[in-house]
């Protein structure tokens, strides 16, 4: 396996309203700030994580290139998904040993939509999405299938929200409060609050990456799994692709010093940890979502992205040794991915 | 993949339509940040066109004649809905199908107490997982169960089936739970007269005055009038009028509602009349319900005159009893 780093990582200030900037206008300023970190102006490999659906556009992410410079012809790809899957692709690609750096970006717009609306259609269109199965509600199914104790949500939608209001890119949120049901069990603040935002992110291999960074953070694993997509033919309480990318990427080999979680939902941090063998005596020493996750602000498509990137952040700033960021993608933590960094 | 783009050539061309903001006048008036957003709406019109393949394509035709079918998958697990492949192995499924249901049993749900435009029903309802009697795997639908407290891991529940169904899944409208109880009404009418003893009492209400009586034998004094003593058993002779003032020995606060009470809740009280041995029951107003107690000092409150009703003879010329301000007195 070749030797891959995340050399520089960059996010907007992710905003709960619409600012008033196109996808564009989003991204350029992470994608300057991570040349200007990494030093680095061209990249052998470009790839980004967007969702045209909240756009309301097709093929809304090519003007997104704009914000690249893309002439001359650069070599690009995208994906349909969280911008983790497109540093997935990025990692992949570099593997081939002919190019030697990889930009990845990821942004969202979710105040141009109703969220609700636009994640039913992700769904099986034979099976669930005719139902009008949104995404608060398939997650309260897995809340309610995990049987999830209230106090501890509650804590962790504290403990999310404090960390939020010490990340200067996260939101403002004051403590959780009120017993309202969003769809029984799952109160409004255990949805993650969607927010307009953009990253970036520059992987370097080998010797570019120790030429760029004082201390590259090293992927030493990088796996992503997935389990069936229809919540009926799998257990809910668990997540058992989370479990096994964990294992792939050598997740548990030593200790976590820090783990930042895709939990767009807070009942899904017990379960996570519990997958990513986080939980217990052993896992104590591990920080949990420090940045606050993405219970603190949730700029779709580009949260995944962000959690490797506040991950990768700790070891670069030689805060951490060894840090996990995680993401998810589709209903009920159904598609994982874990990638494990070393200084 | 976390949304699906539309098709590079898609079976009819999407329709984007874009409104021009409401008020363009807005944006020129001195001190006005106009937003310039606008209203677009992304729509594929008539939908996607999907085929649905032989294993959904089956289920969906069931579905349509009110039936609901699962496929075998290779080591005999039943999955419903039913999958072209079995998500533990990825291996084809048999195409053998097996009828499962209709009933089913719930394993988990989420309760929606504030349905959106997209749901499929328009009240509060549940998503459950439902698995189908015969299946090996859960459904995922709704159940009208109308209260949340009706739903619970185990309910026994059963399609509601549209009368017009096309093969689309929600063919059924949604599940309902199985029927575990039922209401009896009850009513019956009757024609009471009050007796002679309680006639005498009435026509005594009537005039304003609280009849009683006393036992020749023991020398307690009953009120209401009574013909004989319920101790001695011994017919009693010696009427006595009582004053309209007493003290609560005990009380009930109602929570349900009563035709003879006013509101809820009500204090139904034992009120043992000055000179009385024995408490009249009647309702205790003027107060608040929490604030009634043992010993406390009570007048009854006659309606008004005017309103006192000939015939036929009843207790609603006492509206209640209310407190005297007098302190309480030992019982």
């Amino acid at each position: 396996m070749r030797e891959v780093a995340v050399v520089a990582f960059a996010q907007t200030r992710h905003s709960a309203v619409d600012e008033g900037l196109s996808e564009p206008e989003l991204i350029l300023p992470v994608i300057e700030e991570v040349r200007r970190a990494s030093g680095l102006r061209t990249f052998g490999f470009t790839c980004s994580g967007s969702c045209d659906y909240l756009a309301g556009a097709p093929f809304s992410f090519v003007s997104a290139l704009d914000a690249v410079g893309a002439w001359p012809p650069i070599s690009e790809s995208h994906v349909e998904m969280d911008a983790a899957w497109a540093l997935y692709e990025a990692w992949v690609r570099l593997q081939h040993g002919d190019v030697d750096s990889a930009l990845v970006y990821g942004f969202g717009k979710p105040s141009q939509g109703d969220l609700r609306q636009i994640m039913t259609l992700q769904l099986d269109p034979y099976y669930l999405a005719p139902l009008g199965l949104d995404h608060v509600s398939y997650a309260a199914l897995q809340a309610s299938a995990r049987g999830a104790d209230r106090a501890e949500l509650d804590e962790i939608v504290r403990r999310s929200r404090a960390a939020g209001r010490a990340n200067p890119y996260a939101l403002d949120l004051p403590d959780p409060e009120g017993d309202a049901f969003a769809v029984a069990p799952l109160r409004p603040y255990d949805v993650a609050p969607p927010a307009d935002g953009a990253a970036a992110v520059v992987l370097a291999a080998g010797d570019l990456a120790r030429s760029v960074c004082e201390r590259p953070a090293w992927i030493r694993g990088i796996a992503h799994c997935m389990d069936s997509h229809y919540l009926g033919m799998r257990d809910l309480a668990r997540s058992a692709s989370a479990a096994e990318a964990a294992r792939a990427a050598g997740a548990g080999k030593a200790q976590v010093d820090v783990a930042e979680l895709h939990v767009r939902f807070s009942h899904e941090e017990p379960i996570l940890r519990e997958a990513l063998g986080l939980d217990g005596a052993s896992a104590a020493a591990t920080e949990i979502n420090p940045s606050g996750g993405p219970l603190a602000a949730d700029p779709v498509m580009a949260t995944g992205l962000i959690r490797i990137g506040e991950a990768a952040r700790r070891i670069i700033d030689g805060a951490a040794g060894r840090a996990l960021g995680h993401a998810a993608s589709g209903p009920c933590l159904q598609h994982n991915l874990v990638t494990v960094m070393e200084g | 993949m976390p949304s699906e783009a539309p098709p590079e050539t898609p079976p009819e061309a999407p329709s984007e339509v874009t409104a021009p903001p409401g008020d363009p006048a807005a944006e020129h008036v001195p001190g006005h940040v106009a937003d310039h957003a606008v209203d677009h709406v992304l729509e594929f019109p008539g939908g996607y066109t999907r085929t649905t393949g032989p294993v959904i394509g089956r289920f969906l035709t069931e579905l349509r004649d009110a039936r609901i079918v699962g496929v075998r998958t290779a080591d005999g697990r039943v999955l419903v809905p039913p999958l072209e492949y079995d998500p533990a192995t990825g291996e084809d499924v048999t195409g053998e199908f097996a009828e499962v249901g209709p009933a089913g049993t719930v394993q988990s749900w989420a309760w929606v107490g504030d349905p959106r435009p997209e749901h499929p029903l328009d009240r509060p309802f549940a998503w459950a997982l439902v698995r189908l009697d015969g299946a090996d795997t859960a459904l995922v639908h709704a159940v009208d169960a109308g209260d949340a407290r009706a739903m619970r891991p185990g309910l026994r529940v059963r399609p509601r089936w549209r009368a017009e169904r096309t093969g689309h899944i929600t063919d059924i409208e949604s599940f309902v739970p199985e029927v575990t109880r039922i209401t009896s009404p009850v009513r019956t009418e009757y024609r009471l007269r009050p007796g002679r003893a309680l006639t005498r009492f009435l026509e005594g209400v009537a005039r304003g005055v609280l009849l009683g009586c006393r036992c020749d034998s023991c020398g307690k004094v009953y009120v209401p009038y009574r013909l004989s003593c319920p101790e001695c058993g011994v017919a009693i002779t010696e009427e006595r009028e009582l004053p309209d003032t007493g003290t609560v020995t005990t009380f009930a606060i109602n929570n349900l509602p009563d035709p003879r009470a006013p509101q809820v809740p009500f204090v139904s009280a034992y009120i043992l009349l000055d000179g009385a041995d024995v408490p009249l029951i009647a309702l205790v107003g003027d107060v608040p319900a929490h604030e009634v107690r043992q010993g406390m000092r009570v007048r009854a409150v006659w309606a008004p005159r005017q309103e006192w009703a000939p015939a036929p003879l009843s207790m609603s010329n006492i509206t209640w009893f209310a407190p005297t301000g007098e302190p309480d007195a030992e019982l």
